[in-house]
């Protein structure tokens, strides 16, 4: 059944154009090179001219090395055997456990008709007081980590990874360095999250077309895990690779770039990615939280613009903490009246006292004279930064509330926090 | 269905080249054979014997030699009762009955019609036979939730027909025959209830197109007063992510003084179109008391849908608008966002290698934004009523940059511009409408001389407030401090509203006249005010106060009460108006 061709017209990067017919778009075949056998995916048919893009790269192909289509889609294998499993972005294991083959699911499926969806409303817990107080994330957001190079973004996801209330989580890696990996797969383990982890990942040094395909897979399964009833979170770092490699493809393959070298349909491919996180009506959920990296810092480079349109919100890390200005949870209104009644009406004022602080800093650092409000706000933004917002922080968020009173209890008076009333009575800390 | 075939011979990511033979028109639409299933594509290119169609779905697994359908029709959306209360995908198929057919997924190759084909509506003729009809003009009516549904000639008949026979009053499905017409040849049409109609041809069965005169009020009190919007105009609302584009569509689709509202949500968030249909149906349109959704279509083509049909979807929307203005209606077409719709046309120009004009946009970008707009109208039908379309659309600038070509094509061509500025969302500012940089053609619901004189005050304000960062306050004249102070208050108390509360997000055309006369007495007064503190302090409690007024129900005593106190903070500072704001006030008596 299987069609074998030996005829490769050309090879352009990682892109061959083969001539064979009876061939789908988008099927996958197998390339059998001197260096070993790489999956390849049909994106472009013309005539008897087709083109695939090879997963293990260009290098070293032949023009007489042999091509079989397989008559099938990218898949992956779905069962409860994926827990604790590492696979690459072909999807072979990348641990010492067996390749799975059973249940094969296509990847990259149709969109959840919206009618099928439910208004997300319950919290995510992650024990993490600067999201779970201040911009709680909630089951079936969308949100990316905005963040610079050399942030701890891998740290933050390990540790959401570790504390979040979820039932699944899949980890997919993009262009990932390999200490990274081994860092991620450590912290898991020893946290004792392996079990319920499934991770694909494409390390740096892998061939780029495997990185496009990590965030199919990884949704695949995710959405297979949903349908069974589970809460599924998942992790994507870094989603500015999986832009670069689609550009490098669509480069390759000679298609007009649109802005910065990206490809028009930059806005579509994420999108469609991560449209992907959803809360059936009936069954469970899809989290996802993608770390996209901005070229020096920049929020209006293409990737984190475009991401931007898309997500509900963002959070911005910054000098090893998550911004609270610049970063937004837009669905934290559909859950956070509901958790304890002083949480909104806590979270407005320290943040509001802590915009209050930073101005105070930038007027005592151009030499003005501080007065008796500006110690309070000084002392106040310095225990806030220290016991809420530093990353390795680690509480409920019962317990965060009733330390953020603590806090404000210790820098002001009653009246000078702006909230009302009833709440500082109920709430306020005897000294 | 035509007889006519095709086979496919190439295939580029949603673009499918077919060899057919025959004839087959532009804009055509065929169906691709694959794997048991037919998926809806568009002719949109077509070389010799060699057709490029854009696929409505994904195109995995077609391979070349597969069989191509022709249609002969071009893409079209049913027209008819039972349109009002659905939710549409870009292509007009209602998403709850694929839901049942299909499950969780958008199963490619499903489709439904656009109108329920078994329910029954109660028809009542308003024709005689042996009258004269033309297209547009109607012959019966069914009820159609608050709205008197007319029953039209179709619009794609051209010239005159005679009415030969007519229904009873009773109840029909829309594909029942209710009448036959007869053209000048004798030759007999039997039409039903329903009819389809092509979406990228305008609908111009009017009389008249009229100058759009008459100011749709949206509440919203920046816009209404000082950037407002006509009934059969068109408005855009560029902004960066997050200024809020979304939010303020969504309040003005709930609060817009018009008869039917339709939201086009196009290659936007689907979390957004599941938070109007939760909330639309619990919510109460304040013109008829019936609930909000019966007055509302959501069109909806969200970001991860295919993205031919994304483009497809904005011109259902306004097809589906036009043929309600046929009734009469006043419409709200809400477009969120034509940014995504302009991509999915440099998508597709991409694919057919034309040469790239800006930013990688095809260079009919401009004609195509044009002619999408110029579809809004305020029109005299040929029944002496009046009806309108009138289009909002938001812009999604890369960047938050507005130099880029869609925001600039869509300026050119609409009539109303709400720029959203990123410092006004990021100081928590609604609606971040930016004063400074908006502009509208046409008439605010106060005043025109009013309008401006606050807005001068704004411009005044922002000027010294510029200065004041270099020379700092010391530096600042009292005189300066006071427009400072005022162009503040006029900021928070007037320009920003609160779009959770109640009376606040409905602030309606008289209580903006009445609040902005007392705006102007305060603004356009002097007071005894020598020391900058004291200014402050006295500004502060007027605005405290005034917010507080904003919050009780125009007209009720506490209302009254708040503007006594109001009016006793203004004699307290010994308020004296300037002969300048005495002939505004004097002129709007």
């Amino acid at each position: 059944m299987n069609k074998v061709f030996n005829k490769i017209e050309s090879i352009t990067g990682n892109v061959i154009t083969v001539k064979a017919d009876g061939v789908r778009n988008n099927e996958l075949a197998q390339i059998s090179t001197r260096f070993g056998k790489s999956l390849a995916q049909v994106n472009k048919i013309d005539g008897d001219t087709v083109s695939l893009q090879v997963f293990a790269g260009g290098q070293g192909v032949s023009t007489g090395d042999e091509v079989r289509f397989l008559g099938h889609e990218m898949r992956v294998s779905f069962s409860e055997d994926l827990l604790g499993r590492i696979f690459d972005g072909s999807g072979e294991p990348r641990d010492k456990g067996p390749a799975l083959t059973e249940n094969m699911k296509s990847i990259g499926g149709p969109s959840v008709n919206p009618t099928k969806r439910i208004l997300a409303n319950r919290m995510m817990r992650t024990n993490i007081p600067m999201i779970d107080m201040f911009n709680t994330l909630v089951v079936s957001q969308k949100l990316p980590i905005f963040s610079i190079s050399g942030e701890p973004y891998n740290q933050l996801l390990a540790r959401i990874a570790l504390q979040a209330e979820a039932d699944v989580i899949i980890l997919g890696g993009m262009g990932l360095k390999y200490d990274d990996f081994l860092y991620l797969k450590e912290e898991l383990s020893n946290g004792g999250a392996l079990s319920k982890t499934v991770m694909f990942i494409h390390t740096a040094s892998d061939p780029t077309v495997e990185c496009m395909m990590i965030p199919d897979m990884v949704l695949a399964t995710a959405e297979q895990f949903a349908l069974q009833n589970k809460d599924v979170l998942v992790l994507l770092t870094d989603m500015t690779n999986f832009a670069d490699a689609m550009k490098e493809i669509a480069i390759t393959q000679e298609q007009v770039p649109s802005n910065r070298g990206y490809p028009g349909d930059l806005y579509s491919q994420l999108a469609s990615r991560y449209e992907k996180a959803v809360d059936f009506d009936d069954s469970g959920s899809v989290t996802v939280l993608a770390v996209t990296t901005m070229p020096g810092d920049d929020v209006t480079h293409p990737v984190p613009d475009n991401t931007g349109y898309i997500t509900e919100g963002q959070y911005y890390l910054k000098g090893g903490r998550i911004e609270p200005f610049g970063s937004l949870s837009r669905l934290k209104q559909n859950v956070n009246g509901k958790t304890r009644k002083d949480h909104r009406a806590l979270m407005d004022n320290m943040i509001r006292m802590y915009s209050s602080y930073k101005e105070t800093i930038e007027k005592k650092n151009m030499g003005f004279a501080m007065s008796r409000w500006d110690e309070k706000l000084l002392r106040y933004g310095k225990l806030f930064e220290d016991k809420l917002m530093d990353l390795s922080v680690n509480l409920t968020l019962e317990e965060a509330l009733d330390l953020g009173w603590e806090i404000l209890a210790e820098c002001f008076e009653k009246d000078e926090t702006g909230i009302k009333s009833d709440l500082t009575d109920e709430f306020w800390p005897d000294k | 269905m035509t007889e006519n075939k095709g086979k496919v011979v190439s295939v580029n990511g949603n673009l499918v080249s077919v060899r057919f033979d025959g004839s087959v028109s532009m804009n055509e639409i065929c169906y691709v054979n694959v794997d048991g299933k037919k998926l809806k594509s568009e002719v949109i290119r077509i070389r010799g014997d060699i057709a490029q169609i854009q696929v409505y779905e994904m195109t995995n697994g077609i391979k070349c030699g597969d069989a191509v359908d022709f249609t002969g029709d071009m893409l079209s959306a049913q027209l008819g009762p039972g349109l009002l209360g659905q939710v549409y995908d870009g292509l007009q198929n209602p998403l709850h009955v694929l839901a049942e057919q299909a499950g969780w997924f958008l199963e490619r190759g499903i489709y439904a019609d656009g109108l329920n084909a078994e329910k029954k509506w109660e028809f009542t003729p308003t024709a005689k036979v042996g009258d004269t009809l033309r297209a547009g003009e109607y012959f019966g009516t069914v009820p159609e939730g608050p709205f008197t549904h007319k029953i039209f000639v179709p619009f794609y008949l051209l010239g005159n027909y005679t009415l030969k026979s007519i229904a009873d009053k009773g109840e029909y499905t829309v594909n029942e025959t209710v009448a036959v017409l007869a053209d000048d040849r004798g030759r007999e049409i039997p039409v039903s209830m329903s009819f389809k109609w092509p979406v990228k041809r305008a609908v111009k069965c009017y009389s008249e197109r009229l100058a759009p005169v008459e100011t749709m009020e949206t509440k919203v009190r920046l816009i209404d007063s000082f950037f407002p919007v006509a009934k059969g105009g068109t408005y855009c609302t560029p902004g960066p992510f997050g200024a809020g584009k979304t939010v303020l569509q969504h309040t003005t689709s709930k609060y817009a003084d018009v008869d039917i509202v339709i939201i086009a949500a196009c290659g936007e968030r689907a979390g957004e179109v599941v938070e109007t249909l939760t909330e639309f149906p619990e919510l109460t349109d304040p013109k008829t008391g019936r609930s909000l959704m019966e007055r509302t279509i959501i069109i909806c083509n969200t970001s991860s849908m295919p993205v031919a049909s994304r483009e497809a979807s904005v011109y259902t929307s306004v097809t589906l608008a036009e043929y309600y203005r046929q009734m009469g209606l006043n419409v709200l077409l809400l477009a969120d966002s034509t940014s995504r719709w302009a991509q999915a046309l440099r998508e597709m120009s991409g694919r057919l290698e034309e040469i790239p004009g800006e930013e990688a946009f095809p260079a009919y970008l401009e004609s195509y934004i044009a002619a999408f707009y110029e579809r809004a109208g305020y029109v005299l039908l040929p029944d002496g009523s009046k009806g309108s379309v009138t289009i909002g659309g938001t812009v999604s600038p890369a960047g938050g940059n507005f130099e880029e070509p869609v925001t600039q094509a869509t300026l050119k061509v609409v009539g109303a511009f709400h720029g959203l500025s990123r410092e006004r969302s990021d100081a928590r500012k609604y609606p971040a409408i930016d004063p400074l940089i908006s502009w509208s053609k046409y008439r605010t619901v106060t005043d025109g001389a009013k309008s401006a004189f606050c807005k001068n005050i704004l411009l005044d304000g922002n000027e010294i407030g510029a200065m004041m960062k270099v020379v700092g306050e010391e530096g600042t004249s009292i005189s300066d401090y006071v427009v400072y102070l005022k162009s503040e208050m006029l900021d928070a108390v007037y320009l920003q509203q609160n779009s959770f509360d109640l009376t606040d997000a409905n602030s309606t055309r008289e209580r903006q006249c009445y609040v902005t006369d007392k705006l102007i007495k305060i603004l356009g007064s002097e007071y005894a005010l020598s020391e900058k503190d004291e200014a402050r302090a006295f500004f502060n409690r007027m605005r405290q106060k005034f917010i507080d007024w904003n919050y009780e129900e125009f007209g009720s005593s506490s209302f009254a009460k708040v503007e006594g106190d109001i009016d006793a903070i203004y004699a307290d500072g010994q308020g004296k108006t300037t002969p300048e704001a005495e002939r505004l006030l004097k002129d709007g008596e």
